[in-house]
């Protein structure tokens, strides 16, 4: 299915001819397992196996976790405290589901950044960007809703604020929010439809993974260099790459393996130290914590979501051509969804014809610049909405917004890239002098 | 055969399109019952309208009553707060200024007299969630103006519940209520 040429599965028992000419899943599995894989793959490349780990650790502990939790606004934050104090193990297992959700966002931003950086976005590998993008949304819906189930007050709270950002959609946003809570604020059956939700999007995620894997199985790895691999002939495409097993899967469980030594350090001495205290006290809905804060993988949209407040000169120009119908409520809303949508877009936003931004002079610059602002912007998404973090968030969604909507498409008209190796067979002799046979 | 490279409306065209047109129509009768399902239930719709006992709320205090999923402040104002309300009626920081009064016309300016309950306006019942971010102000005086506070991003309301000072962008709003009796209040 590759479109690098390859050693092709051949049934050699009785029972596999028998299989193979029936359904042919094991060529299905060895296509997929030994898929030619540039060999030049640097440290950057582990997260996607990261990111797999996360899925299946996340629906096993999850599906776990059902088994004792009872989803109901009189009893979900009790069966939360029976699973840590009563269930066998409970607390183990909630602490890894927490944190989990954690080490899933921190891989999938690593991952993304990746992408960003060595141009992976880039054709002919969009719909893998496109698909990766979907997922990505759909892992925030996902954990936005698990963060409701445990009934406490960020809990009902986060839940308060995030689906008031649909009431504020003209016309039809108080009908729509009314209907995604069922009713006129959230209650019982909000978190009952929120656990249906987060039990079956794991699910969608999953054959989104399949799909995603899929197509870059199609187009091949991208790699470092952003150089293709050659596909002339076998040979030559062996000089450029090795089969994923188990040059890589060794590589990516190693680096799994130092991974979950920091996760599992977290887990065992400092499972809250993510989450927040108030969730520790059952939801009610007269009284409000002092601060409503999201999670951390949530704070840079939710900093744009709070950057375009009604004194902005944007936000007054959008209202006043528009005759009030998106108020600085709703434009926020926009910023936060449309930071994801340009995001979306890069790949026909970028311009440059050099994939890799290793060989990108300028482009290193901004990209650096981008990654300082996502974490300003994260921080600041925590913080109060006084001077000066109004300039700074509001400065930090400007940068975001002009990354991808001004300085891509510039930059591959005016940038003068370096030259890439002709072959990644090149780049890795370059790199290991040794190694060469 | 004549009619053979005629297609256009043959019997086989329109048992083609009527078969397409009632697929989606049940298509479309199925789907719906999925969908109208995650409005609000029964239950939930009987709960629009609660009757609620004042008999026992002294001048100068509040209760917070859960109407809708949300809280309601019901506050017997004293005096003095009436008469600061009403001397605001013509401050220049008056941020939003209708009544946001579902019992009276939409059009009503932010006056006091037009957002209390009764004419001497010892009654003051509205919505207790902030108009900013949908957080509930804490009462009893909180505030630069001795009315409502929001901790969540420092909005300002007055003794009559407008909105002075902050982000939030109106008034806090009154709902459907009326005097059953003389100690009875029902919303909605």
């Amino acid at each position: 299915m590759s479109g690098i040429p390859h050693d092709h599965y051949e049934p050699k028992s009785g029972f596999e001819k028998w299989l193979d000419e029936r359904l042919p899943i094991v060529g299905l599995a060895y296509g997929t397992l030994m898929i030619p894989t540039p060999k030049n793959l640097n440290w950057w490349w582990i997260w996607g196996i990261v990111l797999a780990f996360c899925l299946v650790m996340q629906i096993v502990t999850g599906i776990i976790l059902v088994m004792h939790y009872t989803p109901h606004v009189d009893l979900a934050f009790a069966s939360v405290e029976h699973i840590m104090r009563n269930v066998n193990g409970g607390h183990m297992i909630r602490y890894i589901h927490m944190n989990g959700a954690s080490l899933f966002f921190l891989a999938v931003y690593i991952h993304i950044f990746r992408g960003l950086f060595y141009g992976s976005y880039k054709a002919p590998r969009e719909i893998t960007w496109i698909v990766g993008m979907i997922i990505y949304l759909l892992m925030m819906a996902t954990g936005f809703m698990g963060y409701v189930l445990p009934w406490g007050q960020m809990s009902f709270w986060g839940a308060t604020v995030i689906t008031g950002l649909f009431g504020a959609i003209p016309f039809i946003g108080e009908p729509l929010q009314t209907f995604l809570l069922g009713g006129p604020a959230v209650d019982n059956a909000t978190l009952n439809r929120f656990f249906s939700l987060h039990y079956l999007l794991p699910f969608v995620i999953a054959a989104l993974v399949a799909v995603h894997i899929w197509a870059f199985h199609t187009t091949g790895n991208n790699n470092p260099t952003g150089v293709e691999v050659r596909r002339g002939s076998k040979e030559e495409a062996k000089k450029d790459t090795l089969p994923f097993w188990p040059y890589f899967v060794i590589k990516d469980l190693f680096a799994l393996g130092l991974i979950l030594i920091g996760f599992f350090a977290i887990v065992g001495f400092m499972p809250n130290y993510l989450g927040h205290p108030d969730n520790y006290i059952e939801a009610n809905a007269l009284a409000t914590p002092a601060h409503i804060v999201p999670e951390w993988y949530f704070l840079p949209f939710y900093a744009i979501l709070r950057a375009f407040t009604a004194d902005v000169w944007v936000v007054q120009l959008v209202s006043f051509v528009t005759g009030g119908i998106i108020d600085a409520k709703f434009f926020g809303v926009l910023a936060m969804f449309g930071a994801i949508i340009v995001m979306a877009l890069a790949p026909w936003l970028d311009t440059s014809s050099v994939r890799s931004g290793q060989y990108r002079p300028a482009f290193k610059w901004w990209y650096r610049l981008l990654l300082i602002d996502f974490v300003v912007l994260m921080w600041v998404g925590a913080r109060d909405t006084n001077f000066p973090h109004d300039w700074i968030s509001l400065i930090g969604s400007t940068y975001w917004f002009a990354y991808f909507l001004v300085i891509l498409p510039l930059l591959g008209l005016f940038e003068k890239p370096s030259t890439p190796p002709a072959t990644i067979e090149e780049d890795f002799n370059a790199h290991y002098p040794g190694a060469a046979e | 055969m004549s009619h053979a490279d005629d297609h256009e409306g043959t019997r086989r065209d329109f048992l083609y399109y009527a078969t397409g047109g009632a697929a989606a129509v049940t298509a479309g009768a199925a789907v719906w019952p999925l969908v109208n399902q995650m409005n609000p239930s029964a239950d939930v719709r009987a709960l629009s309208s609660i009757r609620v006992d004042i008999a026992d709320v002294a001048v100068g205090s509040q209760i917070t009553v859960k109407w809708l999923g949300k809280p309601v402040f019901i506050r017997r104002r004293t005096q003095e707060e009436i008469d600061v309300a009403r001397a605001d009626n013509t401050a220049d920081n008056l941020i939003d200024a209708f009544a946001r009064n579902d019992n009276r016309d939409a059009a009503l300016s932010a006056d006091d007299q037009n957002r209390a309950m009764d004419e001497a306006g010892e009654w003051l019942v509205m919505m207790g969630v902030c108009t900013h971010l949908g957080c509930v102000p804490l009462g009893d005086g909180a505030g630069e103006f001795g009315g409502w506070y929001c901790p969540c991003h420092g909005s300002h309301y007055d003794t009559s519940g407008r909105i002075r000072k902050g982000p939030a962008p109106e008034n806090l709003p009154v709902p459907v209520a009326v005097f059953v009796d003389e100690t009875t209040i029902k919303l909605g």
